[in-house]
């Protein structure tokens, strides 16, 4: 036990001490994390948003691609990336495996179908009549569609974060496609995820430690963010 | 709200199947009941005690495990468990207990364990030796040198780029040196760190067109799929030493003792080792040395 809490001691002290490679490490996941989401947002969400509001031939094909997707095992992603990227591969002459590029693609295409199949199954649940009471009032498609997203804003929010939280936690695929590169003791490409796993190899605990510490605060900040919008969803059905 | 509930309750019974399920594929708590002595489930195994060998990357990536653990388990009533790690965190699981046998080839290193009394018995096993290995453009123009100090320096000069594993393990302690050797301390844009081990390490150089040291039996192991070659070898300072040393605090000590004598006995070193790799490489990966002394 005493090792833990050595270890434990010693990572708030490289987190307050503003330790420059922790930084660089922590700074580098929230970038492609954040990154990655927001690419996630801009086609999950629509593709979500389509599928939750038109049935049409096919729709059971595509809604089951998508909740696929949202369990696609990540080193399966980090293995096609990779490939794609690799010199032999196709994209191998953009020359960007081992490069943050390439780990936020890995990172989207793990945080895209969780955005987008949370998205389908909110706008999914919206009433239909919503739709219909604002095409009655006057409302253009766009503006109906707008009625309808901010209904099931509240969902919205947890895909978001969902696919955040899906992102930032990814060990396999980013190591496989970012390489956890280092030089001279700044970082190129680790996250707090692959750092922790080398680290851990190597023995260095207390460092291991510190990103351990950041990512469950940030898990406690995720699921306190869903834990409030749901209860706050609760909340505004209960007044009405 | 109610079919909310249900729906909610649904999922997380789904997700406790599928974690249960999880745990019925891998094994999960396998260990504790190896450690107690007896499996509850599961008769081949329920006679056998576990025993924990904690050894290198490389030695596990290059296959040599898969032809050394059934043998060895063919002949002992054990089941091994082996963790590939770099060699100062195979010693470091030595230092705790948490390993009874270690295979590994850090000779500095392992020196300081024994001195401190953390293992019993340490025994030479075998050989191999590392090779520079890059790209075929050879930017830095050091193939067929015979020194592998100068190589690592005229790749400085050069600043050609030179992934480093930066791991603690037996590979990276003889890269160390050998830059000491040199007398360059590698710094700069060109020197990259990876932290990973020798098989991964490998890939990043060879996507990236960079040079890297590695033992002889990784890089074969892994040749089809690089296009990364042999540069300099042949250097005495590139002499790669393998020792068993058994575990003081291991929880397995009989175990322990019985893998080292049969690792060193002449028929392993001979039959098992001595012909492993020729089949597949054309020559043999490891050269065993017990008779002589480490």
């Amino acid at each position: 036990m005493a090792v833990f809490w050595d270890a434990l001691k010693e990572a708030v002290s490289l987190l307050v001490r503003g330790d420059h490679y922790v930084y660089e490490v922590i700074w580098m996941s929230l970038r492609v994390a954040g990154v990655a989401t927001v690419l996630g947002v801009l086609v999950g969400v629509p593709v979500g948003a389509w599928l939750g509001l038109r049935k049409f031939r096919g729709w059971g094909v595509a809604a089951t691609f998508l909740n696929v997707g949202m369990m696609l095992p990540p080193v399966a992603v980090g293995l096609f990336v990779f490939l794609l990227l690799s010199r032999q591969g196709v994209f191998g002459s953009l020359n960007l495996l081992y490069t943050p590029a390439a780990m936020t693609v890995a990172e989207f295409l793990i945080a895209a179908p969780v955005i987008g199949a949370i998205t389908m199954s909110g706008v999914g649940s919206v009433p239909k009549e919503v739709r219909l009471q604002a095409l009655g009032l006057g409302a253009s498609r766009w503006q109906s569609l707008w009625v309808v997203l901010r209904e099931a804003r509240v969902t919205l929010l947890s895909a978001v974060v969902a696919g955040f939280g899906a992102a930032i936690s990814e060990v396999g695929a980013v190591m496989m496609v970012g390489g956890n590169l280092s030089s001279g003791g700044h970082n190129l490409t680790g996250t707090m995820t692959t750092a922790t796993m080398m680290l851990v190899r190597q023995g260095k605990y207390a460092e291991a430690m510190a990103f351990a510490l950041i990512l469950l605060f940030i898990a406690f900040l995720i699921t306190l963010a869903l834990t409030y919008l749901q209860r706050g969803v609760r909340r505004r059905w209960l007044q009405s | 709200m109610g079919w909310r509930m249900s729906r909610l309750f649904g999922c997380f019974a789904l997700a406790a199947l599928l974690v249960l399920a999880g745990c019925g594929l891998a094994g999960c708590g396998r260990e504790s009941g190896a450690r107690a002595g007896s499996l509850p489930a599961g008769k081949a195994a329920s006679s056998r005690t576990e025993l924990v060998l904690a050894s290198t990357t490389s030695t596990q990536d290059s296959g040599l495990f898969e032809v050394l653990i059934p043998a060895f388990e063919a002949a002992y009533p054990y089941r091994v468990k082996v963790i590939a790690a770099g060699s100062g965190e195979a010693l470091k699981l030595g230092e705790t207990g948490d390993a009874d046998v270690l295979l590994v080839h850090s000779p500095a290193a392992e020196e300081v364990f024994m001195q401190q009394g953390f293992g019993l018995e340490r025994r030479a096993v075998m050989h191999n030796d590392f090779v520079l290995v890059g790209p075929i453009s050879d930017p830095a123009g050091v193939k067929d040198m015979k020194d592998a100090a100068a190589a690592l320096a005229a790749i400085a000069r050069a600043e050609a780029p030179f992934f480093s594993r930066a791991d603690q393990s037996g590979t990276y302690a003889r890269e160390l040196s050998l830059w000491e050797t040199a007398g360059v301390v590698p710094q700069g844009d060109w020197y990259k760190s990876t932290g990973q081990g020798m098989g991964e390490t490998l890939t990043i150089a060879d996507q990236s067109g960079g040079y890297t040291l590695s033992d002889r039996a990784t890089y074969l192991s892994k040749k089809a799929s690089l296009s990364l070659e042999v540069l300099v070898q042949g250097d005495k300072a590139l002499l790669n030493q393998y020792h068993v040393i058994t575990v003081k605090k291991a929880r397995n000590l009989e175990g322990a003792r019985a893998f080292l004598n049969w690792i060193v006995s002449p028929q392993v070193q001979n039959g098992v080792i001595a012909t492993f790799g020729v089949e597949k490489f054309g020559e043999p990966l490891f050269v065993p040395n017990a008779g002589q002394s480490g």
